[in-house]
């Protein structure tokens, strides 16, 4: 298990550098855009990290409503807090971004609307976690928001459509990748900067699911260790 | 069926005994409406932009407030004890708890609205009708999503803000929604409402068969 964390992390890390690398030096400037425009590389890949963490809060929130496997909830929690964490790479990247191409920190895009929400809902379940009480008592509940957030994301989509509809923008919503990639070193920056933020992302996840079990366990001991004191005294 | 029309007829039959919930929560929406409409101090003529603004916000006040109130009346004496234990179907108890808690906030939507276009000064009598049915369908959403989390938050020691907390950010695309069909429905009655009520009803029937699904997942312990 240690083991395969680590190679994970060495990988994502180097990948990340690599895509970097690729992304700043070795990839063109993209036609009509600033220097800014590079921080896709890192925007992007921290998008798709973002939505894997999120499907694996559901798939894991499923399969402890199912089964109720401890191990199933130790990662929703785990996969969480790195959605989290990605989701705010995301919302500050792209914001940077937005500044200097639109000259605006922020602006009632369907797509900023959607990670915001999104961000908001995963910051909602962390949050539980940490102030709902005893961890075996709050993870259902925790679980029934974890599929709630999937569920919310063509929900969001739908309705910031509508939002757009009736207020048309006049700034273009932005490529994620596609045409908008037509040099190798793009490519080879954005699906490589994808990779490795995936893998970093795995490998946190996995790091922080064992900080869990560890910080059950202890919890476990020291409920023995308090009981048994008390028989003592 | 018979046993969710039991549960909702024991509801309001206590709600009607002392008519605490309805009351506060009218009340609640009473100041809520005046807070908004004077927050704002808008010109005459343009009073009526706000309307939608002022109603949901008010909806989503009081609907928050007003949802908790169905479990915290079966925490005391361990009456949901009994409900587990008694010989019904789990979702039987969430669709109970959905019909009475989108009750209580239709009436206090009764007296909210008509205040609403007092204060703001909209004629609402013409478009009452898509009005109602903008305001039902947002409601049922709304308490769809709040009945099941407040489940979840009403045995919470933080829970006056655990719910908000969970339950705005799993709204927002629901509230764009109403306060787009709100505003359509306002300006060209209900066909220009077209986009946003096939969103609502579809928020509806998502968030109603998952709440159905799931809440007899985490009623069970």
């Amino acid at each position: 298990m240690r083991t395969m964390e680590l190679w994970l992390g060495a990988l994502g890390c180097a990948g990340l550098v690599a895509a970097l690398y690729a992304a700043l030096l070795l990839a063109p400037a993209a036609v009509g855009e600033s220097v800014a425009q590079r921080i896709l590389y890192l925007h992007a890949p921290s998008a798709f990290a973002a939505y894997g963490c999120i499907f694996v809060v559901a798939i894991a929130s499923a399969l402890y409503l199912w089964k109720r496997s401890a191990a199933a909830d130790r990662v929703a929690v785990a996969a969480a807090e790195v959605g989290v964490l990605m989701c705010t790479l995301v919302l500050v990247t792209g914001s940077i971004w937005g500044r200097a191409r639109w000259g605006a920190w922020w602006t009632p895009d369907p797509r900023l609307t959607l990670t915001l929400i999104l961000w908001a809902i995963y910051l909602s379940y962390v949050l539980l976690r940490a102030f709902g009480g005893d961890d075996d008592e709050i993870a259902p509940y925790a679980a029934v928001l974890g599929i709630f957030g999937v569920l919310a994301i063509p929900a969001i989509r739908v309705s910031a459509r509508l939002m757009k509809g009736m207020h048309p923008s006049v700034l273009a919503p932005r490529e994620g990748g596609g045409s908008g990639l037509a040099d190798p070193y793009m490519k080879l920056a954005f699906w490589g900067g994808a990779v490795a933020m995936l893998l970093v992302a795995a490998c946190l996840v996995l790091l922080r699911t064992r900080l869990e079990r560890a910080e059950r366990e202890t919890m476990a001991l020291r409920r023995v260790a308090d009981a048994a004191e008390g028989v003592a005294g | 069926m018979r046993a969710t029309l039991a549960i909702v007829r024991k509801d309001l039959r206590i709600e009607w005994r002392t008519r605490e919930t309805a009351t506060t929560l009218a009340v609640l929406g009473v100041l809520l409406v005046t807070v908004l409409a004077f927050a704002h101090d808008p010109d005459p003529e343009a009073a009526p932009l706000f309307v939608p603004a002022v109603l949901w916000s008010a909806m989503v006040f009081t609907g928050l407030l007003g949802v908790e109130r169905g479990f915290l009346l079966e925490r005391e004496q361990d009456c949901l004890a009994g409900l587990r234990g008694a010989p019904i179907d789990p979702t039987a108890l969430y669709a109970a708890k959905l019909v009475v808690n989108v009750l209580l906030l239709g009436a206090t939507h009764a007296v909210v609205v008509p205040l609403t276009g007092l204060f703001l000064h909209v004629d609402l009598f013409p478009v009452l009708a898509p009005l109602a049915l903008v305001l039902l369908l947002g409601t049922v959403g709304f308490a769809a999503v709040a009945t099941l989390f407040a489940f979840v938050t009403v045995r919470l020691r933080s829970r006056q803000v655990m719910l908000p907390l969970l339950v705005l950010p799993l709204l927002i695309p629901l509230l764009i929604a109403a306060v787009k069909a709100t505003e359509a429905v306002l300006g060209a009655g209900l066909a220009g409402a077209r986009d946003a009520l096939g969103v609502l009803v579809s928020f509806d029937v998502i968030f109603v068969t998952a709440g159905a699904l799931l809440f007899p997942a985490i009623v069970r312990d």
